[in-house]
């Protein structure tokens, strides 16, 4: 065929013209900080493991999930979960119950007995751990995977610290704790019971490269309440010990409970399970300032359990409680007002935070104990080298979920700082806010609401309160996550753009701008729905 | 096979025996015969293989035309005067595409004031176009230039436009030797186009051509025209071999050779002429006709050869360029430009007018006394023009 | 309706692509594989939203005819910024011929795969709102009226943009053009009837209608795969945001043409032989001042001085469409207008 000249065209050759030269701006793919991940205290890529549960993917997901954390089945059960308060997806509809998702991960991983291979090589090196809460254990944990040999030293008869004699089982289950704790000794740690280190100099001693201390607040604070000589006063932390070991304490028909913790909302609860009639907290402040979760405040009060806001304790006697109403001031203070009311009660059970016995420290140089805790630097190391220290026992918000970011970040600590180099963690991206989405994109799904035991069924039983969700349900609400900062591989910016200037590198692998023809419109940064390219400005 | 037809029913039956894929047409007089009887052969089935599509206007023709011949299907219509300038853009685009359409234009005046008579005005300004254009001078002509045409058009990829008098060819029966099947089969290969739109080997047609190209591409648009010089002779003699008849080629000379006064004209006039020229040649007068059947691209070298001889030329033609003359005049002067014969432009036959024998015989007296002037329109109510001129230039 | 659990995907078919969604469910956009009807080197503006219609609308009509199809292009931008010599952009059997005459040229092709006995491929002719709704306005409704075999694409960029953004019949009240200009007791465009060329179109009573934008991909492609069920004349009017014409920023050529289909001003739906099949509902409603204000074609509506009354006559015509079209439905979400800026 013979083409006439310049009017009948080859098709595609337009390629010649490299309309790249026309840009003054560039887009680039980044990956930036989900809200979630921010507030995760253990740093979980939450972001990431929802990506990969998405497809069906659970196994994998697991896998990511416990690459921070190993126990995403008590995560699902007790953490107060700040990624949701976090996640950018409230301001579209509802938070993604993220929650709800690493908890059907963690028990979808012990019902298929998934177990986790060591796979570094041995250093040679020995950490001894002192304590086998959640920090004790996640260090145990990292450290057994980055090949070191692991010791854990637990004075009581059971693994578990506060997850065990703190946290009452209708909120976790103990098969659950012990699936989640087998994993970990699966993996070669060492295990140590009944055995509380009354001195670590001489555990120094003992030949190991690092110690890791994790004792916990398990001493209840004290308060003076004056009392006649037949009240009956409990202490909060000894009546869930009770409960656990199987010997519970006397509580009475009505009791009261005095603080406005997660520990008072437990207390309150497990009387109402020990059959009590009446199950009363008393708080001096008002609700909003309560450090209790407001979830369980709220599956307390379903349960039947009263609360006093703006009350104190002024006096106990057998059988009753002399309480004073406060008001608040106008900077928010409460501050007593000389009303008064009697308050039938057949015990009083103090929840008023709980202290560390450090005890164990005492010959220990170099070692800074202040304000009842201990002081460790940014490596989580205490004043004596080779000692380190998290959980409860140093200055932190005291939840399970903090302790087992304190391990994960001990661990690494340790690590580096047993091979003599300096532990470097990944630099933090910014954090992605909502109004740098385009929300457009999402489908519209509310979120999805956990099955709970009706409250007056639950209120006589110790059966696990709120349930998992069915497979279905959890993928429905990975698929909620907006994956904000992170390419989901939407397909947009290779869709919108008008010059075909993305290139689909294929699944898993992301995209690529072909700066040949990119004319720097800038529509893919618009309708990029998780805001991960931005534009920037040519070099000149 | 002769058959006593109307010249539109001629040229109908040697286009359908052409085998065309697309018809296309929109009505005018005196152009509607044509199609009525295309369209009834298509209807009726007896054009088998074709699309006769009825369009909303002579732009739409044309550009239908367009597209079907740029997807290979030999393609046909016909229009005439308002119809051929409402299609001008497209026309021009045709030619500039390189696509062999074939055309029937029924050559009719071009209003205001409107007038469905016969003239050459209308395909004279398509002169430019780019369009080869054959001119009839008898319907069995008009039948065999249409075969012609669809040769020359596809060998050289490019349209063509076969012009017959409206009315006086498209309206008048006469015997004509329509073309066999046949015999058009074996003088008209199937058609094969120089590029075709097809999905299997995309290309991009129609490209946006700026100043670096735009002159090389109208110069070759050029060259290739001039092609169909050589090509539309040899497409003649072929043709004869095959139908044992003359028709076509670029000029007819009628007793040039030696004759003091050539006559030119073009299309059906020259009937007229030939029969006044026999009288005044019996009566001894030196004149001969050259009838010119090619006009686009102009047979620079035979009108030449033709001429080269002649004392005085007058040439007949049924259009003009307004502010400056004939037309076909100023193109016959340029071919012998290096004589100085004397070159008599005559208007005639303007909206319909006859042109009569006794007009041209005494036309033709004045010429050979050289009594002409450079401009004349035959038969011009000179007094009537004359006053109406005062009229209008008073106050 | 029992709400049965949906299968959910994260962005459902709101996005180009959605990698949880079966191969089969996925956007012709998002297929790396896809034809690129319209390819990388063209000349057209940063953001063009004609570049990126034509593109998703003939990639699906390519994915619909299985490749067999040969596109008609009028005059205008698209085919300027497409064909320069010596290079072409297309990756498909393309013509063109003049600027009023694509639906005539469309037919020839047409006619002549009939004729020869290729009707499996398939005709689509296209062109800008000025060659549509304006020059080649008869060569169309000439095309409809005989129901010859094309998809004639309109992209509605709503004035003559190619020429320098002078006003068509397509040009919507009140907006700014080089002939409608911003002075004057009354600036911009007038409000007259409009010319409603889909209406024009449902007419005709041709086999298929439908409007569509590049803001919903999905809906595009599944009209054009609808469209090519049909043999006959079928058109679909596409309205394709022009970042100069309109004064916005070549970023937000997607953006605008969501909150014109969210604001009412664009209807976006279908109609067969003559009658109205489908309209897709407004999802997140918003005001027109939410589109007006990101086009400084509409900039004389806020500035100096605020034209309430010009602004309220454009939401006006907003809401006959959203009652005419059936856009939202009272019991849903979608019926209350959202925040001014709420929808991105």
């Amino acid at each position: 065929m013979k083409k006439p000249f310049a009017i009948t065209l080859e098709v595609e050759s337009s390629l010649a013209n490299h309309t790249g030269s026309w840009r003054v701006e560039r887009p680039q793919y980044v990956n930036l900080m989900p809200p979630c991940n921010n507030a995760c205290p253990a740093g979980e890529n939450i972001q990431n493991w929802l990506y990969v549960a998405e497809d069906g993917s659970y196994e994998a997901a697991w896998r990511a999930l416990i690459v921070e954390n190993p126990f995403p089945a008590i995560m699902g059960r007790v953490c107060y979960h700040p990624c949701q308060t976090a996640c950018n997806r409230a301001q579209l509809d509802e938070a993604v119950g993220i929650n709800s998702v690493e908890r059907f991960l963690g028990d979808h991983a012990i019902e298929k007995g998934w177990s986790i291979p060591v796979t570094a090589q041995p250093t040679g090196f020995h950490v001894l751990i002192i304590g086998s809460g959640p920090a004790g254990l996640s260090a145990a944990y990292h450290l057994r995977r980055l090949g070191h040999e692991v010791t854990v030293r637990e004075a009581a008869n059971a693994l578990g610290g506060m997850m065990r004699w703190g946290i009452p089982k209708y909120r976790l289950p103990r098969e659950v704790l012990d699936a989640e704790i087998k994993r970990i000794a699966d993996m070669g740690v060492k295990f140590e019971l009944n055995t509380r280190v009354d001195n670590l100099e001489s555990a120094l001693k003992e030949g190991f490269n690092a110690i890791f201390l994790a004792v916990g607040a398990h001493i209840g604070k004290r308060a003076y309440i004056p009392a006649g000589e037949a009240a009956h006063i409990l202490d909060a932390i000894n009546v869930l010990h009770d409960v656990e070991d199987g010997q519970a304490p006397m509580l009475g028909r009505k009791v009261v409970v005095y603080g406005g913790g997660n520990t008072a909302i437990d207390v309150a609860r497990t009387a109402k399970r020990l059959g009590a009639e009446e199950s009363i907290i008393v708080y001096r402040r008002t609700r909003e300032k309560a450090p209790a979760n407001d979830t369980e405040i709220k599956e307390a009060l379903e349960e039947g359990v009263l609360i006093k806001w703006l009350s104190t304790i002024k006096h106990a006697d057998a059988g009753v409680l002399k309480v004073e109403k406060m008001a608040l001031d106008e900077k928010g203070f409460p501050q007593p007002t000389g009303e008064y009311e009697d308050l039938e009660a057949d015990s009083l059970v103090l929840a008023l935070g709980q202290e560390s016995d450090l005890s164990l420290l005492k010959d220990v140089p170099d070692l800074e104990v202040e304000d009842g805790v201990v002081k460790v630097n940014s490596m989580m190391m205490t004043g004596h080298a080779g000692i380190f220290a998290g959980g409860d026992m140093v200055p932190a918000e005291r939840t399970v979920t903090t302790g087992v970011g304190h391990g994960k970040k001990a661990a690494r600590n340790i690590d580096a700082w047993l091979r003599s180099i300096e532990y470097v963690g990944h630099d933090k991206h910014d954090i992605v806010e909502f109004k740098d989405l385009n929300p457009w994109y999402y489908s519209d799904a509310p979120r999805t609401v956990r099955p709970r035991l009706e409250g007056a069924r639950r209120a006589s039983t110790f059966d696990e309160v709120v349930q998992g969700l069915d497979e279905s349900t959890a993928l429905f609400e990975a698929r909620r996550c907006m994956s904000c900062g992170n390419c989901f591989e939407c397909d947009n910016c290779f869709g919108v753009c008008p010059d075909n200037a993305v290139i689909k590198l294929g699944t898993g692998l992301g995209f690529e701008i072909n700066l040949d023809y990119c004319k720097g419109c800038g529509i893919c940064v618009n309708e990029c729905p998780s805001g991960s390219i931005v534009m920037i400005p040519e070099k000149s | 096979m002769l058959k006593q037809v109307e010249g539109s029913k001629a040229v109908a039956d040697a286009v359908a025996c052409c085998r065309p894929e697309v018809i296309c047409a929109y009505p005018i007089s005196p152009q509607t015969h044509i199609v009525e009887g295309l369209s009834r052969l298509v209807k009726a089935g007896e054009l088998k293989n074709c699309e006769f599509v009825n369009v909303e206007s002579e732009f739409a023709a044309m550009s239908v035309a367009i597209g079907s011949s740029a997807t290979g299907a030999r393609t046909y219509t016909a229009t005439a005067s308002q119809g051929l300038l409402f299609m001008v853009e497209a026309v021009f685009n045709a030619s500039g595409l390189g696509l062999p359409i074939v055309m029937t234009v029924a050559n009719r005046a071009i209003g205001g004031p409107i007038n469905i008579w016969n003239d050459h005005s209308d395909s004279m300004s398509q002169r430019d176009s780019g369009w080869i254009q054959l001119y009839a001078e008898t319907n069995q002509e008009a039948a065999d230039l249409h075969v012609q045409a669809f040769r020359i058009a596809e060998e050289l990829s490019l349209p063509v436009m076969v012009c017959m008098d409206g009315f006086i060819l498209t309206h008048a029966s006469e015997q004509v030797d329509i073309p066999e099947q046949e015999q058009v089969d074996a003088f008209l290969p199937p058609y094969l186009p120089r590029q075709v739109l097809n999905p299997d080997a995309p290309i991009s047609i129609g490209a946006m051509v700026g100043p670096e190209a735009f002159t090389e591409v109208r110069y070759m648009a050029h060259a290739k025209t001039l092609l169909a010089l050589e090509k539309i002779p040899k497409v003649a003699q072929d043709f004869e071999k095959i139908f044992h008849r003359t028709s076509g080629g670029l000029v007819r000379s009628y007793f040039c050779e030696g004759a003091e006064t050539v006559v030119v004209a073009l299309g059906s006039v020259l009937g007229t002429i030939k029969d006044v020229v026999d009288e005044l040649r019996e009566d001894g007068a030196s004149i001969g006709v050259l009838g010119i059947i090619t006009f686009r691209p102009f047979p620079f070298e035979a009108v030449k050869n033709a001429l080269k001889n002649a004392k005085r030329i007058v040439v007949i033609e049924k259009a003009f360029s307004v502010g400056i003359g004939g037309i076909v005049a100023e193109n016959i002067k340029t071919s012998i430009a290096d004589q100085a014969t004397p070159v008599y432009t005559v208007i005639a036959g303007l909206g319909g007018r006859p042109i009569t024998k006794t007009s041209l015989d005494a036309l033709f007296h004045r010429a050979f006394s050289d009594s002409l002037g450079p401009l004349t329109f035959l038969d011009l109510d000179q007094d009537l023009v004359n006053r109406e001129i005062i009229r209008e230039g008073s106050k | 309706m029992a709400t049965a659990p949906v299968k959910f995907y994260q962005v459902g078919s709101f996005a180009v692509g959605n990698r949880l969604l079966p191969p089969e469910q996925r956007s012709i956009q998002s297929d790396a594989e896809r034809t690129n009807a319209l390819t990388s080197g063209h000349r057209a503006c940063q953001g063009c939203g004609e570049a990126l219609g034509a593109r998703y609308a003939l990639d699906a009509a390519m994915r619909a005819t299985d490749g067999k199809m040969i596109a008609v292009n009028a005059t205008g931008c698209l085919e300027v910024f497409s064909t320069p010599y010596p290079e072409s952009s297309w990756r498909i059997a393309w013509l063109h011929s003049l600027f009023g005459n694509a639906p005539a040229v469309a037919t020839g092709v047409a006619a002549a795969l009939k004729a020869q006995g290729r009707t499996d491929i398939r005709v689509v002719a296209q062109g800008g709102d000025g060659a549509t709704v304006d020059i080649g306005f008869g060569a169309l409704s000439g095309m409809f009226e005989r129901n010859d075999d094309v998809l004639y694409i309109c992209y509605d960029n709503e004035a003559y943009m190619n020429t320098g953004v002078q006003r068509s019949g397509a040009t919507p009240p009140a907006a700014r053009t080089a002939t409608t200009q911003a002075v004057g007791p009354n600036p911009g465009n007038v409000f007259g009837q409009g010319k409603n060329l889909p209406r024009i179109a449902m007419a005709h009573e041709i086999p298929y209608v439908a409007t569509a934008t590049v803001a919903d991909l999905r809906d595009l492609e599944a009209k054009v795969a609808r469209a090519m069920e049909f043999r006959g004349a079928r058109y679909l009017h596409l309205l394709v945001p022009c970042p100069l014409g309109w004064g916005s920023a070549s970023c937000d050529t997607v953006r605008i043409a969501r909150l014109a289909t969210q604001s009412g001003l664009f209807p976006v739906f279908e109609a067969e032989r003559g009658e109205l099949v489908s309209s897709t509902p407004i999802r997140q409603r918003v005001g027109v001042e939410d589109y007006l204000k990101l086009q400084s074609r509409y900039g004389h509506l806020f500035s100096p001085k605020r034209r309430e009354d010009v602004i309220d006559h454009l939401q006006a015509n907003a809401n006959r469409n959203i009652w005419r079209y059936n856009l939202v439905n009272a019991d849903t979400k979608n019926a209350d207008l959202l925040e001014p800026g709420t929808l991105s």
